[in-house]
């Protein structure tokens, strides 16, 4: 029944058969944790234990602990939110576009990629709570509730607003697929568990016994989800882009934002996904399920949005000058030549040149220039962001009120916050659930490993 | 429940004998209780006469529930209960109102489905699922057939077609 390619390389190597596949995914949660894992864990919550003191400087104080001046008001802050909230673009789209345009590929790494995209819209999600100074009041400004102000409602025309349920529906509905991703492998480990594991397994795999008509339901809702989540992946990054778009600052005012931005935000997405899919298949010894096969094709996608990337680049310089806006202009040879230069080209060698590596084909099937270059490309995508959002703000209309912005340790502090609670979560998953979809992996199996033909 | 409680169950290793031994299973006469296993195979409800799932209609009902929530909730706040100018727009600027409306309409279509999944597949926290194999969530297809509801074939015959329909096992299975 099933063709298999003489071409094609197969997806899961070393001849597993589908015991080794259970047993090498279970292996990690009901093992005891190694002490690599425990030093990886403890550093990532020395970190964010560090940046929490910089988070409760600004709940205390307020933002006023931040580097903001009148001129720019929006720095670091909206440059981390924008930042994370592309990495988390990876994993749905991995999950999702990749399942209706049939990439099998995807079995091996959706799960963790799924996990890093929850992980990283909390800690995007932080940044414009935090920003609203009195957070605990901020449900009033950000959602459609009745208030004591008759009620004054938020208001929907204002990117901002769309901003909160693009980010909400992608968070929850990312949520959701992946947990209904997980309910099969969670009864795996149930069916091999005694005692209290059996019990907590036992109640997340919420019954699951993998009768037939419940496997058909089950695809039938991931396609849905899937197609549901596909124009949901690409309008949350084109609604961040609205947040600047929309408004008249020259530099922000350019209808290239929203493809130009999810493109990015792919980019950046895959890069993460590559940074930590290399440790954990190493830590793990998943080598066989995440092949130089799967790392190559995640390089190619990030070959592909590089250079959409690179082109929006120099596309926006010449609509700059092609415009004819002086203002437009101004900000645009302000980014490459101003005060903030070395960022300008810190973004373009970061994300222009670097990824062309990537065309050479040693170096994309190389693990250790991979990444290296995974974390170039996230760097680059950093000050991509705060390119777009300082130079833009710090010389505006009026030269008297011309400024810099210089991040206070506050600042750093809270970024460093987001990174700790990102890898902290992010390594208690990868102990505590299975990284691998093992249900997925079996299903491309037989299609793609010479032993489960026999 | 007194009726199912005594059960054979067919073993089975590889995926595509499971889909012809399925046909075979059916054809000779024997009803199939359900079929279990590790993972989605594909054909697996065509071969056991399953009607298509009616997920996609409960996704699309919620997620037009959703739609219409979102353009009536926009609609009144910004045109009729507190009408502001916003950037010289329309009280009711509908243009503005698009992503939001999206993104509810995305939002209740998955719980809506996903919700509708749960409770017609019976999953639950507490759920006690009957496990009648404990391999058939890690490398094999469990075939189980009812024996109460397949009274008129006799035990060894059921057992016979089994073996011959490529099971590498076959055992029987009761529950308390």
């Amino acid at each position: 029944m099933q063709v298999t390619s003489s071409v094609r390389q197969p997806l899961v190597t070393g001849g597993k058969t589908y015991h080794d596949v259970t047993h090498d995914v279970c292996r990690q949660v009901e093992g005891k944790p190694s002490k690599l894992w425990f030093l990886a864990f403890l550093t990532a919550f020395g970190v964010l234990a560090i940046g929490s003191t910089a988070l409760l400087a600004t709940l205390w104080e307020g933002i006023g602990m931040w580097g903001l001046n009148k001129t720019v008001g929006w720095a670091w802050d909206i440059t981390n939110f924008v930042w994370w909230v592309g990495i988390g673009h990876a994993g749905t789209l991995i999950s999702a576009v990749l399942l209706l345009f049939r990439q099998k590929w995807r079995t091996s790494i959706n799960r963790a990629a799924e996990a890093m995209t929850i992980f990283a819209v909390i800690c995007a999600a932080m940044f414009p709570i935090i920003h609203m100074g009195r957070p605990w009041l901020g449900a009033y400004w950000a959602l459609p509730l009745p208030n004591t102000y008759g009620s004054l409602w938020v208001n929907f025309n204002s990117p901002l607003l769309w901003d909160v349920f693009a980010i909400s529906t992608y968070f929850s509905v990312s949520l959701v697929f992946w947990y209904i991703g997980l309910i099969p492998d969670f009864a795996t480990i149930r069916d091999r568990a005694t005692g209290l594991r059996k019990i907590i397994y036992g109640a997340l795999s919420l019954g699951w016994d993998g009768a037939a008509k419940t496997w058909m339901r089950y695809e039938s809702v991931s396609l849905i989800l899937a197609g549901l989540a596909t124009p949901l992946v690409l309008s949350v990054h084109t609604i961040v882009s609205f947040d600047f778009a929309t408004s008249v600052i020259p530099g922000w005012h350019t209808t290239i934002f929203p493809p130009y931005f999810v493109a990015g935000a792919i980019f950046s997405g895959f890069a993460m996904v590559l940074t930590l899919m290399i440790v954990t298949r190493k830590v793990y010894k998943l080598e066989d399920y995440i092949t130089i096969g799967h790392i190559e094709l995640m390089n190619i996608v990030i070959i592909i949005t590089g250079s959409i990337v690179g082109i929006a680049y120099i596309t926006e310089f010449f609509m700059a000058w092609y415009s004819g806006v002086e203002a437009e202009q101004y900000a645009f040879i302000n980014r490459a030549t101003g005060p903030y230069w070395w960022a300008y080209w810190s973004m373009m060698t970061c994300n222009v040149i670097s990824p062309q590596l990537f065309w050479i084909k040693k170096i994309r099937t190389s693990i250790v220039a991979t990444f290296a270059l995974s974390i170039v490309v996230n760097i680059g995508m950093w000050f991509e962001r705060f390119v777009i959002i300082v130079t833009s703000l710090h010389r505006d209309y009026l030269p008297s009120s011309w400024a810099m912005f210089y991040p206070t340790l506050v600042d750093v502090g809270v970024y460093l916050f987001t990174f700790g609670f990102f890898f902290t979560a992010f390594f208690l998953f990868a102990k505590f659930f299975p990284v691998i979809n093992m249900a997925e992996v079996k299903s491309v199996l037989k299609s793609s490993s010479e032993k489960a033909h026999k | 429940m007194e009726r199912d409680t005594h059960f054979i169950l067919g073993v089975y290793d590889d995926e595509d004998v499971l889909l012809h031994a399925v046909e075979q299973v059916r054809g000779s006469g024997v009803k199939i209780h359900e079929v279990y296993s590790p993972y989605p195979v594909h054909g697996l409800e065509h071969v056991l006469g399953y009607k298509r799932s009616k997920l996609p209609i409960a996704a699309f009902l919620f997620g037009m529930l959703g739609l219409t929530l979102a353009l009536t909730m926009q609609f009144y706040m910004m045109k009729f209960d507190w009408p502001m100018i916003i950037g010289g727009k329309d009280y009711g600027a509908f243009p503005d109102f698009v992503p939001v409306s999206f993104e509810m309409t995305v939002l209740l279509a998955a719980f809506g489905m996903v919700g509708v999944f749960l409770i017609t597949s019976n999953l639950k926290p507490w759920a006690q699922p009957r496990i009648f194999d404990l391999r058939s969530t890690d490398d094999k297809h469990i075939m189980a057939i009812d024996l109460a509801n397949n009274s008129s074939l006799d035990l060894d015959k059921i057992k016979e077609i089994l073996t011959e329909s490529g099971a590498t096992e076959v055992n029987k299975k009761s529950f308390e």
